[in-house]
């Protein structure tokens, strides 16, 4: 027994620590810019002022705290659910620096004023290389691990993890390719898109809206179907609605981007058809909300006291609700009135703080104890307290961001006698001022419990030393 | 419709997607037929505990999943988007738009047009059509020249009585309805001009609106604004209404610090006030030249033709509070 291979667990520390580390980083930037809004005298200097940060935000909440649970949870899945340790351990250490120092250098040249100008995709080429490195090694890392296993069926999760991995490569170089700017002989950071006019924004959209299908649901996915049957100690509750939404998830989510672009140059057959998948999307998207509540009936008394159990179902509940606000908001007519208002804005979130946040917490809370050789987090009680405080955030944040964005498409198309308009753009400006006062205090709710979560991750290691698992055996009959 | 090159696109788009929706149900339907058995696990193992129950797809879920796909069906027969195929409605997103704006027309159009065959003066002096083109005025032009219209940094104050084309009635109205470009050139008209003569001339210029200046900058100024500045400007610097600002009137598109001024000279300026005839039309158009023309700055209707000098130098005369500010 002493002499047997371990899991390498090495990585899945750093990336979990990280997780936590990197996503206080970018909701710091996020509550600071929520309050530039509120008091726009916080732009200071052209570095740190809303246009430059609210890039980085994105970008590090997505890429860099999202990103790094990915990386945790996949590697620690992967392995288990095939029973060998990873595959190409130094390539996957590669995956873990170089994925920091993207992290690192999007910090730097978001403020500086470096952007491709796509939302989600502003890093500029020389950043994308080092992306498409990492993410080949990361694919190397994972689907050589799965191929070694040692069991002859692939885990649901996995199946989530690989349409993830694959994905989004091919969604990074397609929007990503663009022309490097050469001045005055010497090749520059600038670049400009490979694409032109309407196709550019629809390659945009359709990587943008992926970017959110596949990053961050699928990828996500994948992580509920792994810790959620664990957490909760039960199996899985169909693995028939598992085949059937998964397939029919990663088909149809491909074609939703131009619900991005209703009543724009946009051909209108093209938006037709993205609304239509939006719609179709829908039921597949519930496919996984059902599978990860349902794996609880029968053990619904565990949510009473477990709180990372509570981080887990509340994240499908939120998951479930930004899945069914979606495909409304694709429909032209709901978009025609949600567009360009903070109703975007609270979906987002709805999406982002309430399932992607709170799945993540929820793992990252499963895995340290394991990873540092601990029965439990150092404190229950403060994980306990962490779920209230993000959960009350995210409700304060998400309805007034639906009050507000309600409140600005009505006041956008609201006409007088004559048929001017009743009310002038900045108006609705003023008006919205004190819902992204609220909308503040949501993101102050949850950037403290992510403070409380790292206070509680590093009880946690001070208490603990670093372990790697043995391999287990596969289990018989297959 | 001309969205697509040729018309393999056309077969292409309808037929992928066709054949995606079908292929949505018919995964559901393959699945839903499957055996199940409902309590119990699929067998496999993975990583001591984890299992699959055999349970079967909650029907709710399986009817939401084909209300939604044929719902599509149905969608795509009625709207655009099998190819080039228009759909039962005829609905474009063109069309809507025209439709809006033809019932918009109808409704709207008399509210303005009773205003049309008034005199400018006469309609600014009506309060109910002061109130119609501070509505127009909120919401076409206040994104540049203010509220209060009194404009900003590079946006012209409508208030005052300093007027680059003009403030007659016809002025006013030929610039909301074609607009007006304005270009200064780099150095004027004298392109060698070394950093040390255009800060000279930014002096001088200062010194015309009785601003600080050093005296010897300005003394060298004044020589050299007859070659460089003169031919646009006048001798005297007091402009030409449609060609050039009067630089003595204290009023300032720009800023007056010696700065602002040394940028103007050094690279030129490049201003755009954007056509909206076309866009508003001709009643609407009417409304707000009237509006403007009785924000305070308005010029009487001028028997002289339009760019005469005459009333914009009389104007001049009065130096106004709002625009010293500038």
């Amino acid at each position: 027994m002493q002499s047997q291979a371990t899991y390498n667990y090495k990585v899945v520390r750093q990336f979990a620590v990280m997780t936590v580390i990197w996503g206080i980083v970018g909701m710091t930037v996020g509550v600071f810019i929520a309050a530039q809004l509120v008091w726009p005298e916080l732009n200071v200097v052209e570095y740190l002022s809303y246009g430059r940060l609210r890039p980085l935000h994105t970008n590090a909440v997505i890429f860099a705290f999202g990103g790094c649970a990915l990386f945790a949870t996949s590697y620690y899945c992967v392995q288990r659910t095939s029973h060998v340790t990873l595959f190409a351990p130094a390539l996957a250490a590669f995956t873990f620096w170089g994925w920091q120092v993207v992290i690192v250098l999007a910090a730097l040249s978001l403020p500086l004023g470096f952007t491709q100008a796509k939302e989600y995709a502003e890093l500029e080429w020389p950043i994308d290389i080092l992306i498409t490195l990492v993410w080949v090694s990361y694919a190397v890392v994972f689907f050589g691990t799965l191929v070694k296993r040692t069991v002859s069926h692939i885990y649901v999760a996995n199946w989530f993890f690989g349409g993830f991995i694959l994905t989004v490569a091919v969604l990074h170089l397609v929007n990503s390719a663009a022309i490097p700017v050469f001045a005055e002989g010497m090749l520059s950071p600038k670049s400009y898109s490979a694409y032109a006019g309407v196709q550019d924004a629809m390659i945009q959209w359709w990587y943008g809206h992926n970017a959110v299908g596949f990053f961050l649901t699928a990828g996500f996915l994948g992580m509920m179907y792994y810790f959620v049957p664990k957490q909760a100690g039960r199996p899985v509750y169909s693995y028939r609605l598992s085949v059937v939404h998964f397939w029919a998830l990663i088909f149809t989510y491909m074609w939703a981007g131009p619900h991005h672009l209703h009543y724009t140059a946009l051909p209108d057959w093209t938006q037709s058809v993205g609304m239509v998948f939006s719609l179709i999307l829908l039921a597949p998207s519930w496919g996984g909300m059902i599978n990860g509540i349902m794996t609880l009936s029968g053990a619904w008394h565990k949510l009473r006291d477990d709180p990372i159990l509570k981080f887990m179902i509340t994240s499908l509940s939120f998951y479930g609700m930004s899945t069914f606000e979606g495909p409304m908001m694709g429909i032209k007519t709901v978009n025609a009135l949600s567009h360009y208002t903070d109703w975007t804005v609270g979906h987002v979130h709805s999406g982002a703080l309430g399932w992607v946040a709170m799945i993540s917490i929820g793992c990252i809370y499963y895995l340290l104890p394991r990873l540092f050789g601990k029965a439990e987090m150092a404190s229950k009680k403060l994980i306990e307290v962490h779920f209230w405080i993000a959960t009350i955030g995210i409700v304060l944040y998400i309805a007034s961001m639906w009050i507000a964005g309600v409140m600005q498409g009505l006041m956008w198309r609201a006409t007088n006698v004559d048929g001017t308009l009743t009310y002038s753009f900045v108006e609705s400006v003023k008006a919205t001022y004190p819902f992204w006062t609220i909308r503040l205090l949501g993101g102050v709710l949850f950037l403290s419990g992510m403070f409380i979560m790292a206070f509680n991750m590093f009880k946690t290691i001070a208490g603990g030393k670093s372990v790697n698992a043995p391999v287990l055996a596969a289990a018989g009959a297959h | 419709m001309s969205d697509f090159v040729s018309g393999f696109w056309n077969i292409f788009v309808a037929g992928t997607v066709l054949v995606s929706i079908v292929a949505c149900v018919v995964l559901l339907w393959a699945q839903s037929s499957a055996t199940h058995n409902p309590g119990s696990t699929t067998g496999h193992v993975w990583d001591e505990d984890l299992q699959e129950y055999s349970n079967p797809l909650p029907s709710w879920w399986r009817w939401l999943y084909y209300i939604t796909c044929f719902y599509g069906l149905f969608y795509l027969v009625m709207y655009p988007g099998f190819g080039s195929f228009a759909g039962q409605f005829g609905w474009t997103s063109d069309g809507q738009y025209q439709n809006e704006m033809k019932k918009a027309n109808e409704q709207y159009g008399p509210i303005f047009k009773k205003f049309l065959s008034q005199d400018v003066s006469a309609v600014a002096a009506n309060p109910e059509a002061k109130e119609m083109g501070q509505r127009l005025f909120l919401t076409y032009c206040v994104q540049c020249h203010g509220a209060d219209g009194k404009g900003s940094k590079g946006f012209p104050n409508l208030t005052d009585k300093d007027w680059l084309f003009g403030g007659t009635p016809e002025q006013i109205k030929e610039s909301i309805i074609n607009g007006r470009n304005a270009v200064m050139p780099a150095k004027g008209v004298k392109p060698d001009l070394t950093g040390d003569q255009i800060k000279d001339l930014s002096g001088y210029v200062r010194s015309l609106s009785g601003l600080s200046a050093d005296s010897l900058r300005v003394q060298r100024g004044k020589e050299l604004f007859g070659a460089a500045c003169a031919a646009c400007h006048g001798a005297e610097g007091k402009g030409m209404v449609g060609v050039a600002p009067n630089l003595a009137d204290k009023v300032w598109l720009y800023s007056s610090s010696e700065e602002s001024i040394t940028e103007t000279i050094t690279k030129g300026r490049e201003n755009r006030m954007p056509a909206f005839g076309e866009f508003l039309g001709e009643a609407k158009v009417h409304l707000l030249t009237a509006y403007v023309y009785g924000l305070g700055g308005g010029e009487p209707a001028a028997a002289a033709p339009a760019a005469t000098v005459a009333p914009a130098a009389a104007a001049q005369a009065a130096p106004e509070p709002a625009a010293a500010k500038k």
